[in-house]
């Protein structure tokens, strides 16, 4: 669709934006923005993303350099796992007398 | 609302459709890479852009009033209210993206006019107090509309929402400060709010999109979850949460047939001009060329800016792996 606009040419790329909050959190995704680079990317991003403290830290990474799983894969990928609910400690029973676990 | 009268796309029958409307049905978000029928991937791209047009062009009526703010701290709150606008159309505009349609294709068609914005943005901020009108009426019907949309099928779009409603609601406390402000103040300050009421009255009601019966295209959308409630019901719950604040503020609905129905608990209340209506949608509003002349001298203003920094770009890149080889 990109193609046949003409101004697409110079459309600034699309950067996903990850940002880390105050409390220990791991970076989460919480949008996208268009920046001519990465420096540009992480000014727009504090902008756009935190202007009520939402973050501490920014990560930036150019939409076209991510490669997703295909929703199409959804069986192979994550069908083997519901089988093994050994992996779950609620699989095995403990008895009360031996206290927490 | 932000989106009216989006047109929906009709959808075809067949296995694939029907385990699509089943995954929706089932509360299920539809995440970018799944099929999705080609009638729901169109209106939802003209319904969230519609609503990321109206953001942009939403910031026109109130930058109008930034420089000239009664106060520096007025000011200082009016610009953010401002910059969170734009930054609720960039929020919508990346959720547009997700569906395969480039920014810049989107701001063309709302600079040609083949995509559409709210009406309610069409109309002029007169005085000080429309600050106090639009943040009050036009921000608390967005709210409206947006709170439900959370919870809408496409998970980009709801995200988005999410977002823009932690938002909103500064912006309409504001919006009721100045107008506290303002009723509470001389006469010459009771008369300009009185004034901004009369005029923002019907047009925000007319956000929600034309009445029930004349609808057209709610049926499909309603049953694709992209909207959540029917035009009337959310103008209904508009008129009862806001006559009384009008109340408070002393001030009076420009609505002679108003009244509270005590078996229904609701205000019963008369239909805003929905030629007008029709007329501002098509063009014809008071601001419609202005707005788009603004927008579109901002963005012809900006383009060697654009194309500045991205050949700037394309040249660092190009140094950088010079130096590294
Ligand atoms: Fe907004
Ligand atoms: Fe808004
Ligand atoms: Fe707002």
């Amino acid at each position: 669709m990109s193609d046949e606009s003409p101004t697409a040419r110079n459309e600034w790329p699309l950067w996903e934006i990850f940002i880390r909050g105050q409390h220990g959190m791991s970076h989460r995704h919480v949008g996208s923005l268009h920046a001519a680079d990465s420096e540009m990317a992480i000014k727009n991003a504090r902008d756009v993303y935190t202007r009520r403290n939402e973050g501490v830290s920014i990560w930036v990474v150019e939409a076209s350099k991510i490669t997703a799983s295909s929703p199409s894969d959804k069986g192979p990928m994550y069908e083997p796992s519901q089988s093994k609910v050994y992996r779950h400690p609620t699989f095995f029973d403990i008895p009360d007398d031996v206290g927490a676990m | 609302m932000y989106a009216q009268m989006v047109k929906s796309e009709n959808t075809d029958s067949g296995p694939e459709f029907d385990a699509f409307q089943a995954r929706i049905d089932a509360g299920e978000r539809i995440e970018p890479k799944d099929w999705m029928p080609d009638g729901y991937h169109k209106t939802l791209i003209r319904q969230i852009s519609q609503h990321a047009h109206s953001e942009i062009v939403g910031q026109l009526p109130e930058g109008n009033w930034i420089t000239r703010a009664p106060t520096l701290e007025r000011k200082a709150i009016l610009l953010a209210k401002v910059q969170d606008e734009a930054g609720h159309g960039l929020y919508l505009y990346c959720a547009a993206e997700t569906l395969g349609v480039s920014r810049d294709e989107l701001t063309e068609m709302l600079l040609d006019g083949r995509m559409k914005y709210s009406s309610i943005f069409n109309y002029p901020t007169l005085t000080w107090a429309d600050m106090g009108a639009v943040g009050w009426l036009v921000d608390g019907a967005a709210i409206m509309n947006q709170v439900p949309l959370q919870r809408t099928s496409y998970g980009p779009y709801a995200r988005a929402m999410i977002r823009i409603c932690k938002e909103e609601s500064f912006h309409q406390r504001q919006g009721y400060d100045i107008m506290m402000k303002m009723a509470q103040g001389s006469i010459a300050q009771k008369r300009m709010a009185q004034d901004a009421l009369n005029r923002y009255w019907y047009p925000s009601l007319m956000m929600f999109g034309p009445s029930d019966k004349e609808s057209v295209h709610s049926t499909q959308s309603m049953k694709w979850r992209i909207k959540i409630n029917s035009n009337d019901e959310l103008r209904q719950k508009f008129v009862d949460q806001t006559v009384p604040q009008a109340e408070y503020l002393g001030l009076t609905v420009p609505d002679e047939k108003l009244h509270f129905n005590q078996e229904t608990g609701h205000y019963e209340f008369s239909e805003p001009d929905w030629n007008e209506f029709f007329e501002v949608l098509n063009g014809n509003g008071p601001c419609n060329t202005e707005r788009l002349s603004a927008r579109n001298k901002a963005w012809n203003d900006g383009e060697w800016v654009r194309e500045g920094m991205m050949e700037h770009a394309r040249k660092k890149a190009a140094n950088e792996k010079v130096a590294a080889e």
